[in-house]
């Protein structure tokens, strides 16, 4: 199944020229093989006619690409015309296309309501989360492409394990030597520190902002916005404690921390939780100066 | 990066039309900053002519012996691509002012949401005062 290329426009359907004496077995297998082809061909061409003459169909071009397949090591784009739905985002029609067209197509996905992270592509040029995206709001076709910046794995899924090497990188979890009196005290937050820390903590690990990145893709090293905005999450959680802090300003201000942003922005723009990366990297950088700097 | 499959250059710029505000900033800071950088090499070798002048060195100049530094300046300022590309020198040297104010205020987190209206507004001034140096750097040239 997963060898096939299939194409999802032309209906064609082999005639095939019979082979040499082969055992009763074997034909018998070949036509039950034949028949399920032609029987999917002819399935697939009905739906991809009854989308074509439908009045409300999208058109997708999808990226596809396998290292391990013959036939799609060359990369390339396949059509699928998808009938439209009201509210339809960019996953029902990907899913759409799999279920209906070609089971062999691959993408990530799981919650279907931006929560899970797993579904950030390349869509019309731009990194956003599949399921975030409404097919209403995008130009046709609608070109769906594997992150940028990232190894391919196959389709749409990439190596996402260096964007994760990043992220913990800066100790991504709660650490403090500073514990209330009480033994059984709890470690409360002021109301004021939740909400500087508020959006910093809305991030889903999807990676756009990594993809978006100039200086991350020329610089592996780089930690990446959202890393940065991880180590934010837990620099300015006031209960952490100072110790913890300074050390947490160090991993920062390395050669490969705050200081490689630029502050393009592009994070900024494609986080689809609205986290303000830049700001938060440029606000690690005004605390890294005052740690530093002390003329007072 | 991409390694099993490399989208290369495409990736980062065949896609200009995508970029936002924030990302042309930036390629436009560079880009000025370095002109910027070439016209101070190209001033200071004029400029440097002043050194001969001092000593009494002249150049022949429409006729006359005039002193190498005024004759220099002089004549460049006759030719027209001269004119112009003063016109985008004023345009590159305002545009790195006005956006490198737009980038300190970006380092000390004033305006961050106002980011991209600022580099739009920086792009308008520009404009503006490149237009209006026009008559100025262009008068007499033709
Ligand atoms: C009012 C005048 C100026 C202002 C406000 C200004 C501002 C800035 C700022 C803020 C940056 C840093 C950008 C960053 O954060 O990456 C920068 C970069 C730069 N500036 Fe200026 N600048 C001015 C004049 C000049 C002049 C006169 C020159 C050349 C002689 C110049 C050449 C450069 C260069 C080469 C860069 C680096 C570009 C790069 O990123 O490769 N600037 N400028
Ligand atoms: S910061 Fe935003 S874009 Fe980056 S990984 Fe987290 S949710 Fe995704
Ligand atoms: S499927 Fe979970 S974020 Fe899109």
């Amino acid at each position: 199944m997963s060898t096939q290329t299939p194409k999802q426009t032309d209906e064609s359907s082999e005639t095939d020229a019979e082979t040499e004496v082969p055992s009763k077995g074997d034909e018998r297998r070949d036509e039950k093989r034949r028949r399920a082809a032609e029987e999917r061909a002819r399935r697939q061409a009905e739906e991809a006619e009854k989308a074509a003459a439908d009045e409300e169909t999208v058109e997708l071009k999808v990226f596809r690409y396998d290292p391990e397949i013959e036939g799609k090591q060359e990369p390339r784009f396949d059509t699928f015309h998808v009938p439209f739905t009201k509210g339809m985002t960019v996953l029902d029609a990907l899913m759409y296309s799999r279920d209906t067209y070609d089971s062999s197509l691959t993408f990530r996905h799981s919650c279907r309501q931006a929560v899970c992270g797993s579904d950030a592509m390349f869509v019309n040029g731009g990194q956003k989360l599949a399921c975030k995206t409404q097919i209403s709001e995008l130009e046709e076709p609608i070109r769906v492409e594997p992150l940028p910046h990232a190894d391919v794995e196959k389709d749409l899924v990439v190596d996402l394990e260096h964007f994760y090497d990043q992220m913990e990188a800066v100790e991504p979890y709660f650490q403090t030597n500073e514990y209330p009196d009480g033994e059984l005290e709890e470690q409360r937050q002021t109301r004021e520190n939740r909400e500087k820390i508020k959006m910093s903590t809305r991030c889903i690990w999807c990676s756009a902002c990594m993809s978006s990145c100039n200086i991350a893709a020329g610089d592996n090293e780089y930690l990446g916005p959202a890393a940065i905005n991880k180590a934010y999450r837990f620099a300015m959680d006031d209960r952490e404690g100072e110790e913890i802090k300074q050390k947490r300003l160090e991993i920062i201000e390395q050669e490969h921390g705050v200081w490689r942003c630029q502050t393009q922005f592009s994070c900024t723009e494609v986080c689809p939780k609205d986290i303000p990366l830049t700001e938060h990297i440029q606000e690690l950088k005004r605390e890294a100066v005052k740690n530093n700097l002390k003329f007072w | 990066m991409s390694q099993s499959y490399n989208r290369g250059l495409i990736e980062d710029f065949s896609r200009w039309r995508e970029f936002e505000a924030g990302m042309w900033a930036w390629i436009f800071h560079k880009f000025t900053g370095w002109v910027l950088i070439g016209y101070l090499f190209t001033h200071i070798a004029v400029l440097s002519t002043a050194i001969p002048a001092a000593d009494g060195a002249t150049m022949m100049f429409q006729g006359s012996q005039t002193d190498v530094f005024t004759g220099t300046i002089v004549s460049l300022e006759g030719l027209l691509l001269v004119r112009l590309l003063e016109v985008g020198l004023l345009a590159v040297a305002v545009f790195h002012m006005l956006n490198g104010t737009r980038l300190l205020l970006v380092d000390l987190g004033v305006g961050l949401e106002a980011q991209d209206k600022s580099f739009y507004a920086s792009l308008i001034l520009t404009g503006a005062i490149t237009v209006a140096s026009v008559p100025t750097f262009i008068a007499g040239a033709f």
